[in-house]
């Protein structure tokens, strides 16, 4: 059992062991062709672009759509709380790749049958595949963080409801200074883990030919024939993401207030 | 009475036999279910290695296997598909090469087994160190005063008493992995996604295909659902039932 000791990071080992990866990466850079990189860059970044767009943007919908479908789970009448645990079931428990795949050619294959359609001014978004992986993925998040917040809202102490009914605060006003507040920060945590999960599962609209930087990497992999080189460098672009928006949540976390709970 | 309900899709289509893709449909899920079975054993096997090595393992392997955890953590399952589909294949024609061997053809399901094992072993390394940890000291020490052998104490005390704890997190991760089977449909291996998107590609009926799809998923996910509350129910016997 390790003891909380204060053990500096820089054990021997760990020296070793940074000297061994630093081997590795020099290796992986000296032996591995990477003269494909410079030309590649502009694109690059518009696909990092892409991606974090991606990311933010169906976040943000998916959280927005999140609190009803959590709150009409945890204190909603039947009629408002069984279509938001189905929605919740359907996008939970079928794969993301599936119901991205349903909108993009499903929907597609419909507007056939409704020529007027391509009259109006939806036609031109309707036409190119983005709108189609934004709709999947912030489905996706709702569906996921709809079930976190659910379990947020139940959470919230009877008591603090209480006492905010007791001093006469409209029922209004008790959802948006006591409810979802203490709800909000009871999921954090969680909802910061359903954002990477999120940041993982924006390279599968690059299978609807959104160009994100997965499918710049894919593109650049089929121009210069090779299999690891641009793999390797996506790894890293996602690890550095990941590690990026993981640091932004444990800061955002840290400017709540927490008295002893 | 149901009429509409007949003319709203060429059902037909979903006959078990040809020319109905009912048959494709499922043999797709067979694969999806098997590849997510293999690979989700596969990935307890990892767990368990990868729980103890961080639980008792030197520091070195506990660093590695940190380094293991974080990193699969942190790249999209789809990435990671791709890399270690192509990178396993090379690797065991590499080594095979080496030997003096003719390479071989790795079958997809081998190599999905062994991606969707990967990956899963990661996130069942957290639940079940969680979970470990969470067994009362006592009880490992009682076992080590009988002066049970390592194993003896792995198989008999620890698997068995981390279990009730390991449950919701580990089955959690079973109806991930019948969903990440769908990622390699992208390495073009004939899994459900896949199958589905060729029939409804080949009848254009794409909503009939990937809603009979869904409902597959969702049947899964269902019938899962009632064996894991079984296992909890059997694992947690004889415990004291929590309150709430």
């Amino acid at each position: 059992m390790s003891t909380a000791t204060s053990r500096s990071f820089l054990e021997p080992h760990r020296i070793a062991l940074i000297v061994i990866s630093i081997g590795i990466i020099a290796l992986a850079i000296f032996t591995m062709r990477w003269d494909w990189l410079p030309r590649h860059i502009p694109k690059l970044i518009d696909g990092i672009g892409m991606t974090l767009w991606l990311l933010v943007v169906t976040s943000i919908a998916g959280f927005l759509l999140a609190v009803p479908i959590g709150f009409t789970q945890a204190a909603g009448p039947w009629w408002l709380a069984a279509p938001a645990r189905a929605f919740c079931t359907i996008i939970r428990g079928t794969p993301l790749l599936l119901q991205l795949w349903m909108l993009y050619f499903g929907l597609g294959s419909l507007f056939v049958f409704w020529p007027e359609i391509r009259e109006t001014w939806m036609w031109p978004y309707l036409r190119t595949a983005w709108p189609y992986g934004v709709l999947a993925l912030t489905a996706s998040f709702a569906g996921y963080s709809g079930e976190v917040m659910r379990g947020a809202f139940a959470g919230v102490p009877k008591g603090e409801l209480a006492a905010a009914r007791a001093f006469g605060m409209h029922p209004f006003k008790i959802f948006h200074r006591i409810w979802l507040p203490r709800a909000i920060h009871r999921a954090l945590p969680t909802i910061s883990g359903e954002t990477v999960l999120q940041l993982k599962a924006t390279p599968l609209v690059a299978t609807i030919t959104v160009v994100d930087v997965y499918a710049v990497i894919s593109k650049v992999r089929q121009e210069t024939f090779l299999t690891y080189e641009p793999l390797l460098l996506l790894a890293l672009i996602y690890i550095i993401l990941a590690g990026i928006l993981t640091l932004a949540f444990r800061w955002l976390e840290s400017r709540v207030p927490t008295r002893g709970t | 009475m149901f009429e509409w309900l007949l003319n709203l899709a060429d059902w037909h289509l979903l006959a078990l036999n040809p020319p109905g893709w009912g048959g494709v449909l499922l043999k797709g899920l067979l694969a999806s279910l098997q590849i997510a079975a293999g690979g989700y054993i596969l990935g307890f096997l990892i767990g368990i290695a990868g729980a103890s090595g961080k639980l008792y393992g030197g520091p070195i392997i506990r660093d590695i296997l940190e380094v293991y955890t974080t990193l699969v953590r942190a790249i999209p399952e789809l990435v990671l598909i791709l890399l270690l589909f192509y990178a396993g294949t090379d690797a065991v024609n590499r080594l095979l090469g080496l030997g003096g061997f003719d390479p071989i053809d790795i079958s997809g399901l081998v190599a999905g087994i062994f991606v969707i094992g990967v990956v899963q072993g990661a996130y069942q390394t957290e639940v079940i160190r969680g979970a470990i940890k969470a067994i009362p000291h006592g009880e490992l020490e009682a076992a080590r005063s009988y002066g049970m052998a390592s194993l003896t104490i792995l198989r008999r005390i620890t698997i068995p008493a981390m279990l009730p704890f390991a449950i919701p997190g580990l089955a959690n991760l079973w109806l991930i992995a019948t969903k990440d089977t769908a990622l390699l449909a992208v390495v073009g291996f004939s899994e459900l996604t896949l199958v589905t998107r060729q029939s409804a590609g080949a009848t254009k009926a794409y909503f009939l295909f990937f809603f009979a799809a869904g409902i597959l998923y969702l049947l899964v996910t269902f019938f899962s659902n009632i064996v894991i509350r079984r296992i909890e129910k059997r694992a947690r016997r004889g415990m004291r039932e929590e309150a709430a």
